[in-house]
């Protein structure tokens, strides 16, 4: 089961008076256990797209199919509890709730999705553990640094275990060695718990580590590249 | 509880404006309770005044009130020795009540031979030590101790006049009376000469008669409609409060005014005084009283009036100062209103982001709306707190601050208090009230956090 299939995607802005279009005829398989890569200049439409494989904006035209839910139908209220089911976001500014410790910005996904508070506690530690900040969890995001607190969003974007996890340019504010730590980490992750990333990019180091790579020019796909999964491969 | 928790942090993130805010809700506590806790006071006063005077309950002949006002010969109640035995034993009105009293009231001319003067009057006859322990009367325990009348232990020819009365009649010096002009031209003067037809009702001249200082001649009808002149001691001028009472007030004790009116005949009152212990009771004490009458007295054509009837004053007084408290809790309320909704719109600007980021985790509008009037409502909690306890505190120091004032229509200055503490219904309406305009005033922020569309919060700078 794909984890997002989107079919003839058309989607544009307003901007005054003039429609800006954004996404043009997108068609696209996001393939399960794959670390899927958007691949673009700034203004290509890569977050639009990353935005509507998400759930936090509809299409103008085109259908969007989410583990096999088609989304178009569901209220704002269902498409909320649909995506604290599914997805795991991820941002280029880390997004933390600054009142909340890097522990309870894990836990709150958690909260939303209704699990029990001793399932909880143990996810949340389990998931610390897993991003190198068992002794952070006290901190507040402002007590963190870049990479730490990136560290807390993708543990935050895991807990709930979703579907499909979406990285918008999660390492553009973060110096190379950090990034490429990050990139690392999720990789990792990604492996181990086959989970389905789409992550955004314009950076080559990204690009290298693809399964899949998807090429975005003008709001427009000019290019799919589906690559062996390496970890299949190397099995 | 986690929303609380979040709620709390999120307030307090940005101290210097929650406080700001909470100091605003403060203020318009303190303003609303400390007026409330006066408004409060003045109330009791006057309830207190009144209840001291006139009782709660009080049996009158029919149409008394409303025509016999100083008429004792056409709306007298003949039977009521009788009346005040069966109140007194009455099992459920007897545990009410703290004091049953007749009193006589009637219109007359007093006279003051000596300087040749006379005033139409109103004259009270009353029971001494009833009167006394209707001044006893302190539900709402004021710090002033009761004003008993000057007439305890006196002759039964007593009698205490208004200070209005002493001035006209030129009985001032006699009296020593300070601060009371005599009159500068006879003839303008509020007093009458007193004609010599009804001079002579009192067997001597004036020229002829020795000035005897504190005396005055009481001219009434009696129940036959013959005129009767009585001699009084006058005792002492006290004043009223209220001009048009104090220029026509004369008391005296009730047998010598029934001796006046009625003679030998069967004396009669005017009126049986009924105080009660408590205000509240009144419904009660006169559902039971009403009874009491149909069945026993069902032919002498009584009926009751309360508190209020005998007082318009008092509730025109109440319709006052609760109306300029409706109108402060107003004002208040509304600058809590902006305060409180302007604190909230820049909070949802300043979280445009987070509330984008909550809301792609999955959180439901409605869960944001209540994230943010939950802050509105804890944020009314604490004003309502802080409030509550800041009226409570600088009420505590008016109270002990040793201030007096005279308040309208009384004569004796008592304390200054503000009754805010033991007012609990006016605490927790100002609390309930601060809360519910905090929560009201985060709702339409809230309502437009809750609104935001997700892609253009995330975006947001």
């Amino acid at each position: 089961m794909n984890p997002v299939v989107l079919t003839n995607v058309n989607k544009s802005y307003r901007l005054d008076a003039v429609r800006v279009p954004a996404l043009r005829d997108i068609t696209l398989e996001v393939r399960p256990d794959r670390f899927t890569v958007l691949c673009g200049p700034s203004g290509s439409g890569k977050t639009t797209l990353l935005n509507l494989m998400g759930c936090i904006d509809r299409p103008d035209s085109g259908a969007i199919v989410v583990a096999n839910q088609p989304v178009a139908a569901l209220s704002d209220d269902a498409l909320s509890d649909f995506r604290a089911r599914n997805f795991g976001f991820i941002f280029q500014n880390f997004n933390l709730i600054p009142v909340l410790s890097a522990f309870e910005n894990i836990e709150y996904p958690l909260r939303l999705a209704g699990m029990a508070p001793e399932h909880r506690l143990h996810r949340v530690r389990e998931l610390l553990e897993a991003v190198g900040l068992a002794d952070r969890a006290d901190h507040l995001p402002g007590q963190l640094s870049g990479g730490q607190r990136q560290r807390v969003a993708i543990a935050r974007a895991l807990a709930p275990a979703p579907k499909l996890i979406l990285a918008d340019e999660p390492t553009a504010n973060l110096d190379t060695q950090t990034g490429a730590a990050i990139i690392a980490l999720m990789r990792k992750m990604q492996r181990e718990q086959h989970l389905s990333v789409v992550f955004s990019s314009h950076d080559p180091n990204v690009l290298a580590e693809a399964d899949d790579a998807v090429f975005i020019q003008d709001g427009a796909i000019t290019a799919i590249e589906r690559r062996a999964n390496r970890a299949e491969a190397q099995s | 509880m986690k929303n609380a928790s979040i709620a709390i942090r999120n307030l307090l993130r940005n101290r210097r404006r929650s406080v700001t805010t909470l100091l605003a809700m403060i203020v318009g506590a303190l303003a609303v309770l400390l007026f409330g806790g006066f408004s409060h006071m003045v109330k009791n006063g006057l309830e207190t005044g009144f209840v001291r005077n006139s009782g709660h309950l009080q049996i009158q002949h029919r149409g008394y009130y409303l025509f016999g006002s100083g008429n004792p010969a056409a709306y007298g109640i003949h039977d009521y020795a009788r009346i005040m035995e069966q109140v007194k034993a009455d099992p459920q009105l007897a545990p009410m009540l703290t004091v049953v009293t007749p009193i006589l009231q009637m219109g007359g001319i007093a006279g003051n031979f000596a300087a040749e003067r006379s005033k139409t009057v109103f004259t009270t006859g009353y029971v001494v030590a009833d009167q006394n322990r209707l001044h006893e009367w302190n539900d709402y325990r004021f710090p002033v101790k009761p004003r008993y009348s000057a007439l305890t232990d006196s002759s039964p020819d007593a009698a205490v006049i208004g200070l209005g009365v002493a001035r006209i009649l030129e009985l001032c010096a006699p009296l020593n009376i300070a601060d009371c002009p005599l009159p500068q031209d006879t003839s303008a003067s509020g007093g009458a000469r007193m004609p010599a037809d009804i001079a002579a009702l009192t067997g001597s001249e004036p020229a002829n008669r020795p000035q005897e200082q504190t005396r005055l001649e009481l001219l009434v009808a009696t129940a036959e409609g013959l005129p009767n002149v009585g001699e009084l001691h006058v005792l002492k001028a006290e004043s009223q409060a209220i001009k048009e009472l104090d220029d026509v007030y004369v008391a005296m004790h009730l047998a010598s005014a029934q001796q006046l009116v009625f003679g030998r005949q069967p004396h009669q009152v005017t009126a049986i005084i009924l105080q009660l212990q408590h205000t509240d009771q009144i419904p009660a004490a006169r559902e039971r009283l009403q009874q009491l009458l149909d069945r026993e007295f069902g032919d002498d054509k009584l009926e009751i009036q309360d508190f209020g009837a005998l007082n318009p004053m008092y509730g025109q007084t109440i319709t006052f100062f609760d109306t300029i408290f409706t109108f402060i809790a107003l004002l208040i309320g509304v600058i809590v209103l902006f305060t409180v909704g302007n604190t909230m719109s820049t909070a949802v600007v300043e979280r445009t982001v987070e509330i984008g980021t909550l809301r792609a985790m999955g959180l439901r509008r409605s869960g944001v709306r209540n994230l943010f009037v939950l802050e509105g409502v804890l944020l009314g909690l604490g004003g309502a707190v802080l409030g509550v306890a800041a009226s409570i505190g600088a009420a505590a120091l008016i109270n002990h601050a040793g201030l007096y004032w005279t308040p309208p229509g009384r004569v004796e200055r008592v304390p200054f208090t503000l009754d805010v503490a033991g007012a609990n219904s006016l605490l927790v309406g100002c609390a309930v009230g601060l809360t519910i305009v905090a929560a009201l005033s985060a709702w339409l922020p809230a309502r437009r956090a809750a609104r935001l569309n997700i892609v253009e919060a995330l975006r947001h700078v």
